[in-house]
């Protein structure tokens, strides 16, 4: 091995710190949601009893349910959607192009409350039943761009040679896809849907906007109970979600780990 | 995706099945009621015994604003039974045609209320509403750091306090204590008072800490703030906890608010709302509200009810003599706008 | 497949779905923005072009500047924090490198008002940081950073940073190693490297990363007013108000599409530069 770069060891160092920072807050609210107190400003006590009530309080279970049903969905849609459009975007020409392009752009830039309030009037005008679905629609409608977005940075670049290649030697237009575009730009749909999922579990303002009686979703449970600061409540709801995307995303990754061990070994 | 999609359509058909209609003929009610209330704004069993009274399901949303509820509501939005706006709030309501006029054969327990509460300016006849809860905003002061004061507006204008002072944020209750230190009514319309009340702000600016009309509970009681301008309930909610805590009316006179029980006019249940403001309108049940929320109860027959702590509170249940320097929030109507630039040169200063 | 059949195929979902649930949404806003505000709050529909000339007022132009400046700010700092992060990212072995990007989203999936609440309680004067601070003797006096336009820029660069750190990671992950290499022998230390060709083979995620961050920044409205003690607005709580408080869609509107025209601009403004840059 050669010496240690300095850069190296400074980057380490940096991101380090930086994950420090990140979970800084994190550490604060899972000790909260320990905490006999209910209000969050001192410390009084280990308890679990948070946890007990959060159980018991089928509101917010109903909450919990809903912002699963509405991320998982407006995901799914979105990530389809977004990919499709990023590599019909990079790839063809057509007329009103770069007009298709600031639309796709705007759902990103226009302020949360426009978006709510405008989806608001539009379903009224439509006379489109407030529910779950409506919801669902809001959040696929931004995920779109932020998807495309994500998705078109990894596009941007990427060697049109192998795809032509792919072709010229006899695979069809589909396998091509299948087996040289995919790949290459998985990554980029991943985080396309990551960040997706996890604008569509955070959003409170345009699903205050377009939620019906009953399809309160978690971040509008939260917010309307706040008045009195986070309950310690709150924080252990927080908690839960964090260990269980914890161990969701290391099952993946191992699943992940173990199919690329096996496909290495072939 | 299959499963997706099957998920999906089940939460969809679920959410949208309305329950069996009501029929006020035969006096039979609806299966569900939905009841959108502001958030800790309710007793521990009110909803329950309701429910076991009744076998009328409720579907029990909050929010946080009288003007979230007020989009929703103006938008076209329908499906909520029973809402609880407040005063200045109900007046819009009505104005915009968004509520439903009450029919008073289904309500025989208004003759619990007290008058003092019936009949107020923004619904004079009570077509409309019925009133749910009142209270007032005054100051929670520290007394372990500030043992000797004296009770006025004056106080949040105290230097020696630089950084320790918090002020609600909000363009009109905001502004209540800079216009009843300049002895001026909360709902002036004249530039000129409003300007001098800016003065007043901008002046205050430099030692208050935080403009927020809820985290200041939180900031009360862990000491980064020791005057906070706020609602009397939420201030209670400190000192039940923390012995220091001393709310108190300042003697200039204040803002009441009365939230208002009213049904909107797309209400898919309006005869079960009825049943259930009905319901709320029992003293006992009434009572339980205020045992919980320590904001004062309408109910005039609901003191026998209420923990003597609370109703021998003079900062909760007001003496008549600051009771009449005090005054409701009114929509000012076009005027609104002079409020916004008031409250906007504020923020922006 | 024709040519023609796949381009329908892959553009018109998407397309037809944004005309529908987005297009036809705002131009309903836009038609409000020349609407009048009703003396109770409703929305008349007399022609009042009034509420674009409200907008250039000195005050609300104030408030606008302050947004972007502060929007400038935060991007610029999660940039120049992100970039290393996702550098060292990109360099780690496969199944580390998808551990630390997991590692890097999973707090995001806890509440943004949470996370934000926590925040004001690190904060705080007798809070976690100084706290921290005075026990080990970095500080005799407490820091004064909640309520400051510090803690608000604080609040941003946490909330939006993964959207930095996301884009360009993707840019740097595709990144082809062999270019490193043959600079590495043509004799090009790593600064002139990085500078020579990872940079400019990251711009695409750079600029787009930074157009993540900075969008949400200035609209954002939470953070200002939690973080911030709502003591100094930004152009995200001023729309808010118009919207609620003052009851005045019109102007809020009106706000609303200056704002986007303005941001549109920008980006518009940073891709031709891009453009000719690549050109050159």
């Amino acid at each position: 091995m050669k010496k240690i770069e300095p850069a190296r060891w400074m980057l380490g160092t940096h991101a380090w710190l930086v994950y420090l920072f990140i979970y800084a807050p994190i550490v604060v609210l899972v000790v909260f949601s320990f905490n006999q107190e209910r209000i969050n400003a001192v410390w009084t006590g280990f308890t679990l009893d948070w946890y007990v009530r959060l159980f018991q309080d089928a509101g917010m279970l109903r909450a919990i349910y809903n912002s699963l049903i509405v991320g998982l969905i407006s995901t799914a849609i979105a990530t389809v959607l977004g990919t499709m459009t990023a590599i019909g975007m990079s790839r063809y020409r057509f007329p009103l192009k770069r007009v298709f392009d600031s639309v796709l752009y705007l759902p990103i830039i226009i302020p949360e409350i426009v978006m709510g309030v405008s989806l608001l009037v539009f379903y009224v005008f439509i006379q489109f039943t407030l529910g779950t679905a409506s919801i669902i629609i809001a959040h696929v409608t931004f995920n779109i761009s932020f998807v495309a977005v994500v998705v078109r940075a990894r596009l941007a670049g990427m060697d049109p040679w192998l795809e032509q290649a792919a072709l010229d030697l006899g695979a069809t237009p589909f396998q091509t896809f299948r087996y040289i575009t995919l790949p290459l730009i998985k990554p980029g749909i991943i985080a396309g849907m990551l960040l997706a999922f996890t604008l569509s579990w955070d959003d409170f303002l345009i699903a205050f906007f377009t939620a019906g009686v009953g399809s309160t979703t978690l971040p509008m449970k939260v917010y309307s109970m706040i008045k009195f600061g986070v309950s310690p409540e709150i924080n252990a709801i927080s908690t839960i979600t964090l260990l269980f995307t914890m161990i969701l995303i290391f099952i993946a990754l191992r699943v992940e780990g173990v199919t690329h061990a096996t496909k290495t070994m072939d | 995706m299959k499963r997706f999609t099957a998920l999906f359509l089940i939460t969809v058909f679920t959410m949208s099945c309305g329950g069996t209609p009501e029929d006020e003929s035969t006096g039979r009610l609806a299966s569900h009621l939905n009841f959108y209330n502001w958030s800790y704004y309710i007793g521990e069993t009110t909803i329950s015994d309701f429910q076991d009274m009744t076998g009328v399901r409720v579907r029990y949303d909050n929010y946080s604003s009288n003007e979230e509820v007020l989009a929703r509501l103006q938008a076209g939005v329908s499906g909520y039974d029973v809402v609880v706006p407040s005063d200045y709030m109900v007046e819009v309501m009505i104005s915009l045609g968004l509520l439903r006029p009450l029919n008073h054969d289904n309500l025989p327990n208004i003759i619990h209320m007290d008058p003092r509460f019936m009949g107020l300016p923004f619904d004079p006849e009570n077509r409309y509403s019925i009133p749910y809860q009142w209270g007032s905003a005054g100051i929670g002061v520290n007394t372990a750091r500030i043992p000797d004061f004296e009770e006025s507006w004056g106080l949040l204008w105290d230097e020696r306090y630089s950084g320790r002072i918090s002020m609600l944020d909000d363009m009109r209750s905001g502004l209540v204590p800079a216009l009843k230190l300049l002895g001026y009514s909360v709902n002036t319309t004249s530039e000129q008072e409003l300007e001098e009340a800016l003065d007043l702000m901008i002046q205050q600016k430099p030692i208050v800490k935080a403009y927020t009309s809820d985290t200041y509970i939180d900031l009360l009681k862990s000491g980064d703030v020791w005057i906070a301008y706020g609602w009397s309930g939420d201030i209670y909610q400190v000192a039940r906890d923390n012995p220091d805590i001393r709310f108190f009316i300042p003697q200039e006179g204040t803002y009441l608010w009365v939230d208002n029980m009213v049904i909107p006019q797309k209400a898919p249940s309006p005869y079960t709302a009825e049943v259930f403001m009905n319901y709320i309108m029992d003293p006992e049940v009434s009572a339980g509200i205020t045992n919980a929320t320590w904001y004062a109860s309408p109910n005039s027959n609901a003191t026998d009810y209420i923990r003597p702590e609370i109703t021998g509170d003079p900062s909760i249940y007001l003496s008549d003599e600051i009771l009449d320097r005090s005054e409701f929030l009114q929509d000012v109507g076009e005027q609104t706008r002079l409020y916004e630039r008031i409250w906007s040169r504020l923020k922006s200063h | 497949m024709s040519e023609r059949v796949k381009k329908i195929v892959m553009l018109v979902p998407s397309a037809a779905w944004l005309a529908l649930f987005f297009v036809m949404p705002l131009v309903i806003i836009f038609i409000y923005s020349l609407a009048s505000r009703g003396p109770f709050g409703g929305v008349e529909f007399i022609f009042n072009p009034d509420n674009y000339v409200r907008v250039i007022d000195p005050m609300y132009a104030g408030i606008l500047w302050r947004s972007v400046y502060i929007s400038v700010i935060s991007t610029a700092i999660c940039l120049l924090i992100g970039y290393p992060l996702a550098l060292y990212i990109s360099r780690q072995s496969n199944a580390y490198r998808n551990f630390l990007l997991a590692l890097l989203i999973i707090p995001f999936w806890t509440n943004f008002l949470v996370r934000t609440y926590a925040w004001m309680f690190i904060l705080r004067t007798e809070g976690l940081l100084n706290n921290t601070l005075l026990y080990i003797g970095v500080i005799s006096e407490p820091l004064q950073i909640l309520f400051t336009d510090t803690a608000v820029i604080i609040g941003l660069v946490y909330t939006y940073l993964p959207f930095m750190v996301l884009p360009v990671y993707v840019s740097l992950e595709k990144l082809d190693h062999n270019l490193l290499m043959a600079a590495r022998d043509l004799g090009a230390t790593p600064l002139q490297s990085f500078r020579k060709v990872i940079l400019p083979l990251t711009r695409p995620g750079v600029i787009s990363g930074s157009i993540l961050v900075f969008v949400p920044c200035i609209g954002a409205y939470i953070t200002p007013d939690i973080l911030g003690g709502s003591r100094s607005m930004m152009i995200g709580n001023l729309i808010q108000n118009q919207f609620l408080s003052a009851r005045d869609w019109p102007f809020g509107s009106a706000l609303s599409f200056v704002l986007m025209a303005i941001v549109l601009l920008l980006l518009l403004i940073l891709a031709r530069q891009d453009r000719k840059e690549e050109e050159a």
